[in-house]
């Protein structure tokens, strides 16, 4: 019985056929549950730094960067073996980061130092650190790599940065609690969701000014319960999927009206999620239900929970084929 | 007339607050605390903090200094103290000369004087610690706010959680100074409120006895002849003898209200809904863990800085009528939007309901329904706060 499992399992890390994960990050367990998408089962858990968090892996999957926040570093992965082949400086407190499009750069909001650190992952080297507003948490870079955004949940602005210069060229205030921010696949929308505000503000690229702003409403749950933080476009940008926290759903967005289409009931304070290859299933961390929701972005529901860790926070997508 | 005009104002700024508006603005608070001195207790175990409040403030300023920064806003604090004897109003004169933000630590009686002052006219006064129920009732002021939680909606905090566990037979220990019979005249009109029952009160007496090694003889006694209960509830607002009720009652029941279970504005043990950084952020301010005081404190500064933010201004009658208006909200890290109640100028909050070891539970809870918030499921609500001052 050993010796088979052993053998599967040897099969499933070489051979062409092995199925594609998503990898969560579980805040207060200081591990890492891998999803296998084809049998919607956790078949890996990897112990990382403290209080792990933003998690993403380099655009070759060839690395996996953790952000480790009471460690107080970004941990750098060989996602096959699960090994932590070194620790990148990365600044106090690192909560999110973003790495730009050229594999290179890595931008860390430092959430209890008002700071933005740009880290070269080959050098290991911090070039920058980049005065932010209180509590940096959303990270986003535009796809031509020129724009780097810091949103600020205290101070409650965007932080435009000049990735050439490595400074702040605009500041744009949202709603309350600003907690994660995306560029459109074509790069004139930044979209940036605001917690306590209950609100997505979606800003026109070219001129930092807000070109929409998103509200929600669900029958029978107070305004305040309702709370954006994570979320993502689906296949096209028709659609985008944003994480109501408290309020236990996700809210599907048209991308050209920025009207609110849809509801969809997931676990409890959910955070952040992933897609899969072709963007059929969206992955939500759901902070203290401690699962996943599997959501089938077609039939707009959840069709399978996974337990996780403790208050599963990050989710990214790694294709192993 | 005044208030008409600051109601005008709230209007023009809700069509112009979507941007920033970049503009040199420069203000100044001041915190003025107020000293009373504090009555002996039985044990020296708690030491109240040098700098209580005044480290939120301060806190605060530099949190709307960081965000200021990139608005070409600046913020100052200033501060000063006098002892309650002494010449109140004469400090608040001086302070109200430099700037019309004043955070106040004090008692109701001088919170009145400094706003019925002549010079408060125009003036944002916080009231960051006064407890009382008249000020949030027929003794309120337009130009006073209350960023500290009143006994109300601590108390119905506690009842709450008492009828969501099923825990509604109680009794009461209620201690002898006018802050403890304060705390229990609301735990009692809370406890009628949500449907639990008071079935007795006991007054602890001015007893010489020393509880540092009676407490283990006294107390079983003290609490023998209650009647059936599922809690025992400590009005001890002084925290003088409630520190001995616990594990010391005569029947094994939970103790609650100033002692064991308490509710309150905030804790060092609330760390949900990123509570973690801004109580490591004032660890690393002051040294010390965050109180109440220093929450309310910090609230108050905090909530003038939301609403130059958004105005742009730091125009008093501006940040008044933004801040009184429904379009404020302060993310207070306590997992909602923070806003001052129009009728009586109370801050809404959740309260967090702790021990020394952890958060049990926030109110309000789910299941106490109201028509425009649960949080105001807490405290004085409309129908029941005699305030007019806040009508035009």
């Amino acid at each position: 019985m050993k010796h088979l499992s052993a053998l599967a399992l040897a099969a499933a890390l070489a051979g062409p056929l092995a199925a594609d994960e998503i990898w969560v990050t579980n805040e207060r367990d200081d591990t890492i549950s891998v999803i296998d998408i084809e049998t919607l089962e956790v078949v890996r858990t990897i112990q990382v730094g403290e209080r792990p968090r933003g998690i993403t892996f380099s655009h070759d999957y060839k690395v996996v960067y953790i952000c480790a926040s009471d460690s107080d570093a970004v941990q750098v992965m060989d996602p096959a073996s699960g090994e932590i082949l070194h620790d990148l400086p990365s600044g106090e407190d690192p909560e999110q980061f973003v790495l730009h499009p050229d594999n290179r750069h890595l931008y860390i909001a430092n959430e209890d130092d008002a700071i933005t650190t740009v880290v070269d992952t080959e050098t290991r080297r911090v070039i920058a650190q980049i005065d932010v507003g209180i509590e940096p948490e959303g990270m986003a870079v535009s796809p031509d790599g020129t724009i780097a955004i810091t949103t600020s949940e205290t101070t409650n602005m965007a932080h435009w940065i000049d990735t050439a210069t490595q400074k702040l060229f605009a500041n744009t205030l949202v709603d309350s609690r600003p907690r994660h921010a995306e560029f459109t696949e074509d790069g004139t929308e930044l979209w940036v969701s605001s917690e306590i505000g209950g609100t997505v503000t979606v800003f026109d690229v070219a001129t930092q000014t807000e070109k929409a702003k998103i509200a929600f409403e669900i029958d029978g749950m107070h305004p305040d319960r309702i709370q954006p933080v994570g979320f993502e476009f689906a296949a096209g940008e028709n659609h985008a999927f944003v994480a109501l926290g408290p309020s236990n759903h996700l809210a599907v967005v048209n991308m050209k009206t920025y009207e609110v289409e849809d509801y969809i009931l997931v676990g409890r304070r959910v955070w952040h999620m992933a897609f899969n290859a072709d963007k059929s299933l969206l992955f939500t961390t759901n902070g203290i239900s401690g699962d996943v929701t599997v959501v089938d972005v077609a039939k707009r529901r959840g069709i399978k929970t996974i337990e996780v860790g403790r208050f599963p926070w990050g989710a990214a997508f790694r294709p192993t084929n | 007339m005044k208030r008409a005009s600051r109601l005008l104002g709230a209007i023009a700024l809700g069509l112009s607050a979507a941007q920033p508006l970049r503009a040199e603005v420069a203000v100044t608070l001041h915190f003025l605390k107020i000293d009373v001195p504090a009555p002996p207790t039985l044990t020296s175990l708690d030491v109240v903090p040098e700098g209580l409040g005044l480290d939120g403030a301060a806190l605060a300023v530099a949190d709307n200094t960081t965000t200021g920064r990139f608005l070409g806003q600046t913020y100052r604090l200033e501060q000063s103290e006098v002892d309650v004897d002494g010449d109140v109003t004469g400090a608040a004169r001086a302070a109200l000369a430099q700037t019309p933000y004043l955070v106040i630590d004090g008692p109701a009686e001088a919170l009145l004087a400094i706003a019925d002052l002549p010079e408060a006219q125009g003036a944002i006064l916080f009231n960051a610690s006064a407890p009382d129920a008249a000020l949030r009732s027929g003794d309120c002021r337009a130009n006073l706010l209350h960023t500290a939680p009143s006994d109300a909606m601590r108390t119905d905090a506690i009842a709450q959680y008492l009828v969501v566990r099923k825990w509604t037979d109680a009794v009461m220990i209620v201690g002898p100074h006018p802050a403890d019979k304060a705390f229990a005249a609301a735990m009692e009109r809370s406890l009628a409120k949500f449907g639990a029952r008071l079935r007795e009160t006991k007054t602890w007496g001015e007893s010489g006895a020393d509880m540092r090694r009676n407490a283990a003889e006294e107390v079983p006694l003290f609490t023998a002849d209650f009647p059936g209960h599922d809690v025992v509830i400590v009005a001890d607002e002084l925290h003088d003898f409630g520190r001995f009720i616990p594990y010391n009652t005569q029947e094994p029941r939970p103790v609650v209200g100033s002692e064991g279970l308490r509710a309150e504005a905030w804790a060092p043990v609330v760390e949900q809904w990123g509570a973690a950084q801004l109580q490591s952020r004032f660890q690393d301010h002051a040294g010390r863990p965050m109180e109440p005081g220093d929450y309310a404190a910090w609230a108050a500064v905090r909530a003038v800085g939301e609403a130059v933010t958004r105005t742009g201004t730091g125009d008093s009658d501006s940040v008044y009528a933004y801040m009184t208006g429904p379009e404020f909200e302060l993310a207070g890290f306590k997992g909602r939007p923070l806003s001052f109640r129009p009728w009586n100028g109370q801050l809404r909050q959740t309260i967090p309901l702790v021990h020394d070891r952890a958060l049990a539970a926030s109110a309000p809870f789910e299941g106490f329904l109201h028509p425009v918030t649960e949080l105001d499921t807490l405290g004085l609500d409309r129908p029941e706060s005699a305030c007019t001052a806040f009508e035009e």
